[in-house]
């Protein structure tokens, strides 16, 4: 009985099936490179591991050298938004077994923001235009002493999908506007102001709808939908942006 | 050796594969694809205006040379290429109509895929009735 139980597990641990995985990746080494340079991989990988994991096995056995960004690896801090096999996506929330690894799969770093090394692009340009719609709540009055701000069921939901952005660029970086224009200021700078603009508690919409109505601000979406795609929050990006153009045009939220 | 034959064998392969110094084409959705067609549907339109324009303002400067260039059009590759310019112009105006409503109604803009291809059902429907007339009086001229 005992050998029974004790066999058994390791058993269906020896069963997992690993696989090689052939990844591709994108190095640029700003002191030795003049250009960007595609690099391949053959990593070990179980089906329920994550693109993260793979740089992480490349980083500690292969090349100390491979640089990226990656912080909670659990998709809450936004680090590691990077091009996988052509889309926009979270190293740590892509799972092996949802790719194609009979083929091998290609990383490379966000596109339209500075590369810096490998998958590190320069994010301030990103976090500029964040600053810029003003992402702060901004009441004109005090709340009653002693209160909190009242804010009903209905209210809160208005603009609840657009709080849960982590900010990791993958929609900005994913919008072929953006590409083209880095002056635009991009789908999570709209994301983040719409979040205070349909705010009851905020006061300041107004100054954000002057903000986003310039050249470069929501006129400037042309509706690829490539953002919402990106998005590994689920934030429905696009319909967010429209609703800013149409607060916009009505002159209120 | 045989090994080492095939790895040489294949390694011309890698450098073409890998020689794209931009990085690898953005793989987005339908979305992004209607916005690439429509761009460049919308500037072939532009520019098919501007010369058609010009022609046609020809008449006020010399007859002869205005029927002279309107009967170049009457030529089957002009004709071939009035197919082309109807095609361009049916989707860019059917696209169009999704944008407006991508743009102002919310359930266009959560249903965007659906509509894209019912613009490209409505495209091939209209090519579908167009085409065959069209050719026949280009062919039958
Ligand atoms: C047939 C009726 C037409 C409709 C319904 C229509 C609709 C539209 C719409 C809604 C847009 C905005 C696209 C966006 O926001 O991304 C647009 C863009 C454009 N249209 Fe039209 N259009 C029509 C005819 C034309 C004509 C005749 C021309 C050429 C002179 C033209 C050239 C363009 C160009 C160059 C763009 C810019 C494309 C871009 O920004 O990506 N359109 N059209
Ligand atoms: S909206 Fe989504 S894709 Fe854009 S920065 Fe926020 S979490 Fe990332
Ligand atoms: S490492 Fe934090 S979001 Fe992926």
């Amino acid at each position: 009985m005992s050998t029974a139980t004790t066999d058994a597990p390791e058993a269906t641990e020896t069963a997992v099936p690993s696989f090689t995985v052939t990844f591709i990746i994108r190095r640029f080494d700003p002191d030795a490179d003049a250009e960007p340079r595609w690099q391949d991989f053959d990593v070990e990988m179980f089906p329920t591991d994550r693109v993260l994991d793979a740089l992480h096995k490349i980083k500690w056995e292969q090349d100390g050298s491979l640089t990226f960004r990656r912080s909670c690896a659990h998709g809450i801090c936004g680090s590691d938004a990077m091009r996988i096999n052509g889309r926009n996506r979270l190293a740590c929330k892509t799972l092996i077994k949802d790719l194609d690894i009979s083929k091998p799969i290609y990383v490379e770093a966000i596109k339209g923001l500075p590369l810096e090394k490998d998958l590190v692009v320069d994010m301030e340009p990103f976090f500029a235009s964040f600053r810029e719609v003003q992402p702060f709540l901004q009441a004109s009055t005090a709340p009653e002493p002693g209160k909190e701000r009242i804010q009903d069921v209905v209210a809160r939901e208005r603009f609840d999908d657009t709080t849960k952005c982590i900010l990791c660029a993958a929609c900005t970086t994913s919008c072929p506007v953006f590409w083209t224009d880095g002056q635009y200021f991009g789908p999570a700078a709209i994301v983040n102001a719409h979040r205070f603009i349909f705010d009851s508690r905020d006061d300041a919409a107004q100054v954000r709808l002057d903000i986003l109505n310039d050249k470069e601000g929501v006129w400037r979406c042309r509706t690829t939908f490539n953002c919402s795609d990106a998005c590994p929050r689920g934030i429905e990006v696009t319909k967010a942006i429209s609703e800013v153009k149409q607060a916009i045009m009505r002159g209120k939220p | 050796m045989s090994e080492s034959a095939t790895g040489t064998l294949t390694a011309p392969e890698q450098p073409a594969k890998r020689s794209r110094p931009g990085g690898t084409l953005y793989r987005g959705n339908e979305g992004m694809w209607s916005w690439v067609l429509h761009r460049i549907t919308g500037v072939a339109i532009f520019f098919f205006l501007l010369v058609h324009i010009l022609d046609t303002a020809l008449v006020r400067v010399s007859p002869e040379a205005y029927n002279v260039v309107i009967g170049a059009y009457q030529t089957p590759i002009m004709g071939l290429g009035e197919v082309a310019l109807v095609g361009a112009i049916v989707f860019h105006a059917y696209n169009g109509l999704r944008i407006i409503l991508v743009d102002f109604w919310s359930w266009a803009t959560r249903h965007q895929r659906l509509l894209f291809y019912i613009v490209i059902a409505l495209w091939v429907i209209t090519m579908l009735g167009f085409t065959p007339r069209h050719l026949i009086n280009v062919f039958s001229h």
